[in-house]
């Protein structure tokens, strides 16, 4: 049996009258790209800032890499090693793309403000050592020649590029995007099909919540598919394409 | 450094060096005007961090500067007979108004924008209310009267009170503390290049630019906007307790709200996050109104043979146009950082 890397156990989260999350529990492997799908409003990405420390949960226990998983705060999450993308892009606009990614490096640094005015040895060598992460990261990605333009010049496609190495510059082990082929165009969700693959070559988890079914199915080793806040089926995707409760979800009840 | 920038510095340095003996022949006065224009960039540059960097809107900022003040001077006075050296009581004064701002800070952080301003602009007040009346039942800060016969600077042999004479040069009172600002000004400079190349100083921008994302990416946001407050803080705390020792006096009437408004003019005015910008702010509102005083009543007097217009009035009107001006043709200020000219120009189309 693989490793389980994430176990999440009977996630629960309500918004006023909404069960937005109702007792989900879904297990991540390591190494293996695990996609969650479902209709509009189905919680995917309440689930996911619930993992992420962003949402509090009303009730549940999440485990990561064999430990208990504290979801107070997201930059716990992130030291933890769980990144993310957002589904409607959040970088720092008006800092260059190198210095975004340079951002993602903090949680793994330690440089404070006293030596950041002495400019010790120490903080120096932590620098160019950031620097030339942040500057590796922007050539994995595919986007080294933009490293000087700010991040809100990019195209969209370099943005969704960009976003995905400063969530890498954070050192995950588990890497969570969110619906990062929303709004591409063909050429552009297939060059990131290419990257999330090589994601999982490289030993990377990723966890993968996407609207575009094609992309979904071609790419993940396994698929959970929410519905109404609850999970109604995981497992390899052709078995989930055949699940008749997926069927339903999607496609409403074939005999009416 | 290109040679062309070199000589640009040197020719500033040099400029700088030889600024109060040109000044002091003017009148000892304008020699004060320009520490007073000093202590105003050391302000500017520390609200700056809180500002200009981390995007934190705060109003209350003169408390820090009065914390430092107040520490100045009752160390360094007759009020509990204490006289520690300048040069103890300066660190002092920042550490006591960091832990201020960390104070004020922890409660507060989590909130934003507007809500924010409004609560520093409460801190400022309650400082300065505490002030006015911790007079009793201990006689803490002697009440609206302040403390007066502050101790100035003495380094060995060398007093700031007095004036020395060297190679035919007078070297007087102000014009040591001139030298000495100029010192504390280097050095601030200095940190505060080095920290906004920092992996700190990058996680002020990020939070300023969004937030959620900066906490996504692993930035504790509360911590790190703690301690931009706590280092913008501390500045204010050591231009306080100058300010004590040069002014000889403090009371609580100099730490009022109109003096926060004035620190966030000169760095809104000079161009937030940007260094060069806030200092040339910072010099240019200190200046000019002084400038002012000193030729708008002579000149009311040569053309109409009596004072028509108060200097004082037209010191605020003139101040109002400015940054009226400023706002309309200049949003990002007069010399903006290269971000924030970006976000505002394109904000406008």
């Amino acid at each position: 049996m693989p490793d389980v890397l994430l176990d999440a156990r009977n996630i629960g989260k309500r918004f006023g009258g909404v069960q937005a999350l109702k007792d989900v529990s879904l297990t991540i492997e390591s190494g293996e790209i695990y996609g969650l799908i479902g209709p509009n409003g189905a919680g995917k990405t309440t689930l996911f800032n619930v993992f992420t420390g962003l949402y509090p949960r009303d009730s549940g226990e999440v485990r990561f890499a064999g430990a208990p998983l504290s979801l107070d705060s997201p930059h716990a999450v992130a030291a933890a090693g769980i990144a993310r993308t957002f589904q409607n892009i959040r970088l720092f606009g008006n800092m260059t793309a190198l210095e975004n990614v340079m951002v993602g490096r903090h949680v793994r640094t330690r440089a404070g403000v006293f030596s950041a005015i002495l400019r010790t040895r120490a903080e120096r060598v932590e620098e160019a050592g950031i620097r030339r992460r942040a500057e590796e990261l922007l050539y994995y990605v595919g986007i080294a020649g933009h490293a000087d333009d700010l991040a809100r010049q990019l195209s969209y496609g370099d943005q969704r590029r960009l976003e995905i190495a400063r969530a890498l510059a954070t050192e995950p082990k588990l890497l969570a995007l969110d619906e990062p082929a929303a709004g591409m165009n063909a050429t552009e969700t297939t060059a990131l099909r290419g990257l999330i693959a090589g994601l999982r070559d490289d030993g990377l988890t990723v966890l993968l919540i996407e609207h575009d079914v094609k992309l979904v199915m071609g790419l993940c080793d396994r698929v959970a598919v929410l519905d109404y806040g609850e999970k109604i089926a995981e497992d390899v995707p052709a078995a989930v394409r055949a699940n008749p409760k997926v069927i339903e979800a999607y496609l409403g009840a074939s005999t009416a | 450094m290109s040679p062309r920038e070199k000589f640009g510095l040197a020719l500033i340095a040099v400029a700088l060096i030889a600024l109060p003996f040109v000044l002091a022949a003017a009148g000892t006065a304008w020699v004060r005007i320009a520490n007073f224009a000093v202590l105003f960039v050391l302000l500017s540059l520390g609200l700056n961090i809180v500002v200009g960097y981390a995007g934190l809107l705060d109003l209350g900022y003169v408390a820090f500067y009065a914390v430092g003040a107040y520490v100045y001077a009752l160390l360094a006075s007759p009020h509990f007979g204490l006289h520690l050296p300048f040069w103890i009581i300066l660190p002092i004064g920042a550490a006591v108004a960091c832990v201020a701002g960390v104070i004020l800070g922890a409660p507060t952080l989590r909130l934003r924008g507007d809500y924010l301003a409004i609560v520093t602009l409460g801190f400022g007040e309650i400082v300065r209310i505490f002030m006015n009346n911790l007079s009793s039942p201990v006689n803490l800060t002697n009440g609206p009267k302040g403390i007066n016969r502050i101790d100035s600077f003495q380094l060995g042999p060398l007093n700031f009170s007095a004036s020395d004479t060297l190679a035919g040069l007078i070297f007087s009172g102000p014009i040591k503390y001139y030298y000495f600002l100029l010192l504390v000004l280097l050095a601030v400079i200095v940190i505060n290049r080095r920290l906004q190349d920092s992996r700190i100083g990058r996680a002020w921008v990020a939070i300023r630019e969004d937030e959620v994302a900066a906490k996504a990416s692993g930035i504790n946001t509360r911590n790190v906007k703690l301690l931009a407050f706590a280092m913008g803080a501390s500045f204010g705390g050591i231009a306080g307790g100058m300010f004590a020792a040069i002014q000889g006096f403090v009371s609580p009437e100099s730490f009022i709200l109109n003096e926060s408004i004035m620190v966030l003019s000169m760095v809104v005015l000079g161009g937030m996050g940007n260094i060069w910008g806030v200092i040339a702010g910072a010099v240019l509102l200190s200046f000019v109104p002084e400038l002012l005083r000193y030729t708008v009543e002579p000149a009311q007097m040569a053309l109409f043979g009596k004072l028509l217009v108060d200097p004082e009035v037209l010191r605020m009107l003139v101040f109002g146009l400015a940054l009226v001006l400023t706002m309309r043709f200049r949003p990002a200020g007069l010399w903006p950082e290269t971000r924030h000219r970006r976000e505002l120009s394109e904000g406008r189309t």
